[in-house]
């Protein structure tokens, strides 16, 4: 058999029914991940139609977009304020209760966002298919697996049959050489990435992050790469699982054990890229080269190091409006920028890694006087971990918020909110305008530059704190 | 979802590139458990002020555009989340196709499931269509043509399957459905 790329390898184990010029193939998928949002008419086609929920041992499902953070609706007596959001969480209650689907709810102490708990848990393995109704379902890639978002028409697909519809996409092999230097994390190295592939430059293709630089990262890290794959316009982002990831998975609640354990590894070890596997595509980059990256603009592809200047470019129209937005000048340098609010979480980086390196900044300082530190665990065992070793103490020492699990500020979806034309520099992973509130100015960056900024309360570079 | 075929209408364009579904509709009105009436806040950001009233500079709150079924937008249009709602917004608000020299893949599949069709053009065709708003232009699925004015006809290209779905009505479920017994024979092939 000819060489083959570890997408290629994912792809065809999955193949129930392969392609032809008329039909799409039909696609197995492994695990099925949900949250409220997207899931609610995929349920109710399911029961206008009178059909079950095929697999409901491949479902997962979980409440993260719309729950409050703070403890007290949470744990408390005091209800979810935002009466439409009580209501989707309430259908989704009721949904996996009809169906049988396992749901993580509002006091499970697994909860936590979707792209966070599938890892947590083992169940997110090398060689499977994994999709969600949500586009940062490419996170999952960091284990060697298929992993992309669908929307809701699909979710029932899913639910109904457990397969898709899908033509194969091409593979794009970005190749990254060097490591990244202090003070530089993974969100730096995917931001420059989407800086040069572009926000449509991904568009049709299946990423694989290749070379010693990706080698060198911890799964957490390689979660927050695959998990902007979508920003650059990718299907999917993927990693070859190694013993990185073997370790990472071993004895977790839901990677299998005993005699599976050793079958499955086996299986594993398969399925890297072949030498001289050919790619559609290909990028090049130096991960030595890097700095702390920072966006100006309102998409994740308008970044710059963070001691850089904002680009002049005359007779652009899109990118004036982006600047109009957010209230700033061509040529403008980024770094002493005056900011409002830093969120610190996510599924990019709500990880207890991501945790570790702003307790590394916020130790023993204090938040910068007018800023808000929002400071949101992606998930109740992210939480709990933090708590144990001291960070969440850290961060109330600081002055910063702390709550409860969830996707909160990256979406402002369940009122954590950033105020009208007010800077926010965020971890989480979009810009887009209005994305924190309407008319909220985000600025993404790393948990150390904006754990920095918020001791500075003014755009800094992590690495004269560190 | 309606048989789709033939789309004759006056184009409306909103020429900024990379148009997210953030933008399309944002976040706060995703917390529906339904899939109607989300029209009146497709582009809610850009389409009223603070008090809620229509901004008038807004494109699709200007006389022209009322009854437009075609929207031609800038290069990368959907890009972003992957909420169908997107979809959902825009054919509820009346649009059944959206033109672009790149549609992103999410909201392209999303378009297909529901009846909206998403077609991709040439830069030429695009950068002529956004030049040119309000133009009367006609798609026809069944020859996978889109015409301008003096009778210019472009090919686009669509998955034959999902045309296929699109021309009769037809929605993929029951394709996926009719393929049980295969699905079957894999799972146990894998011992799954
Ligand atoms: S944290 Fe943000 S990007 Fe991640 S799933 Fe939640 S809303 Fe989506």
């Amino acid at each position: 058999m000819s060489a083959r790329t570890l997408f290629d390898k994912v792809w065809a184990a999955h193949e129930v029914v392969p392609e032809t010029a008329e039909t799409p193939a039909v696609l197995y998928i492994d695990l099925h991940l949900t949250h409220e949002v997207t899931s609610p008419q995929a349920f109710s086609q399911l029961k206008s139609l009178g059909l079950p929920v095929r697999r409901t041992d491949r479902t997962l499902a979980t409440l993260d977009h719309s729950t409050p953070t703070r403890t007290e609706q949470v744990f408390g007596s005091t209800p979810i304020v935002m009466d439409a959001a009580a209501k989707q969480v309430r259908a989704m209650e009721q949904n996996c209760a009809d169906f049988g689907v396992e749901l993580f709810g509002m006091r499970d102490p697994k909860r936590g966002i979707v792209h966070i708990i599938g890892p947590e848990l083992g169940a997110s393995q090398p060689g499977f298919t994994i999709v969600c109704g949500d586009s940062h379902t490419s996170t999952h890639g960091a284990f060697g697996a298929l992993a992309f978002g669908i929307g809701s028409t699909e979710v029932g697909h899913v639910f109904a049959t457990q397969c898709l519809l899908q033509r194969k996409p091409k593979s794009f092999a970005v190749n990254v050489g060097g490591h990244l230097k202090p003070g530089v994390t993974a969100k730096d190295l995917i931001l420059a990435i989407i800086g040069k592939v572009g926000v449509s430059g991904g568009t049709g293709h299946v990423l694989e992050y290749r070379g010693a630089a990706i080698s060198a990262l911890s799964m957490e890290e390689r979660m927050t790469i695959c998990n902007m794959s979508i920003e650059a316009g990718a299907r999917a982002g993927m990693i070859a699982p190694d013993e990185t990831t073997f370790q990472y998975l071993k004895g977790r609640p839901r990677a299998p054990s005993g005699g599976d354990w050793e079958r499955s590894l086996a299986r594993w070890k398969s399925l890297p890229t072949d030498p001289g596997a050919r790619f559609d595509a290909s990028l090049d980059i130096d991960a030595a080269s890097l700095a702390p990256m920072i966006t100006y603009g309102t998409n994740p592809g308008m970044v710059l190091p963070i001691n850089g200047a904002i680009p002049l470019k005359s007779g652009d129209a899109v990118f004036d409006k982006a600047l109009a937005y957010m209230g700033f000048k061509a040529g403008d340098a980024m770094l002493g920028k005056p900011i409002d609010v830093v969120f610190i979480g996510s599924c990019t980086n709500g990880r207890l890694e991501d945790l570790h390196a702003a307790a590394r900044v916020l130790r023993g300082r204090k938040v910068a006087k007018g800023v808000q530190l929002l400071i949101v665990p992606g998930s109740q065992a992210v939480k709990r971990e933090a708590e144990a070793a001291g960070l969440a103490q850290i961060f109330l020492d600081a002055g910063a918020d702390w709550r409860e699990s969830g996707c909160s500020m990256c979406l402002g979806m369940n009122g954590d909110l950033v105020g009208k034309g007010k800077y926010s520099v965020s971890t989480s992973n979009r810009n887009f305008e209005g994305r924190q509130g309407v008319g909220a100015r985000t600025l993404l960056a790393s948990p150390y530059t904006a754990a920095a900024s918020a001791v500075c309360g003014r755009i800094a570079d992590p690495r004269e704190l560190l | 979802m309606q048989p789709l075929q033939v789309i004759r209408s006056k184009t409306v364009v909103m020429a900024s590139t990379n148009i997210d579904t953030d933008q399309i509709i944002p976040a706060r009105f995703l917390t529906v458990t339904t899939k109607e009436g989300l029209g009146k806040e497709l582009f809610a950001d850009w389409r009223y002020d603070a008090q809620g009233n229509p901004n008038p500079n807004f494109v699709l709150n200007q006389p022209q555009s009322k009854g437009s079924q075609v929207l031609v937008a800038g290069k990368n249009f959907g890009c972003g989340s992957s909420r169908e709602h997107a979809p959902w917004a825009l054919l509820d608000f009346g649009f059944r196709a959206v033109i672009s020299s790149e549609i992103a893949d999410i909201f392209k599949n999303n378009s297909l499931k529901n009846g909206l069709l998403p077609v991709v053009v040439d830069e030429a065709t695009h950068a002529w269509l956004i030049g040119n708003p309000g133009a009367d232009v006609t798609i026809d699925l069944s020859t996978n043509t889109l015409t301008l004015p003096g009778e210019r006809r472009i090919a686009f290209a669509i998955e034959a399957f999902a045309r296929y779905g699109l021309l009769n009505g037809v929605d993929e479920l029951g394709y996926l459905r009719s393929k049980l017994a295969d699905i079957e024979r894999y799972e146990a092939a894998r011992g799954w």
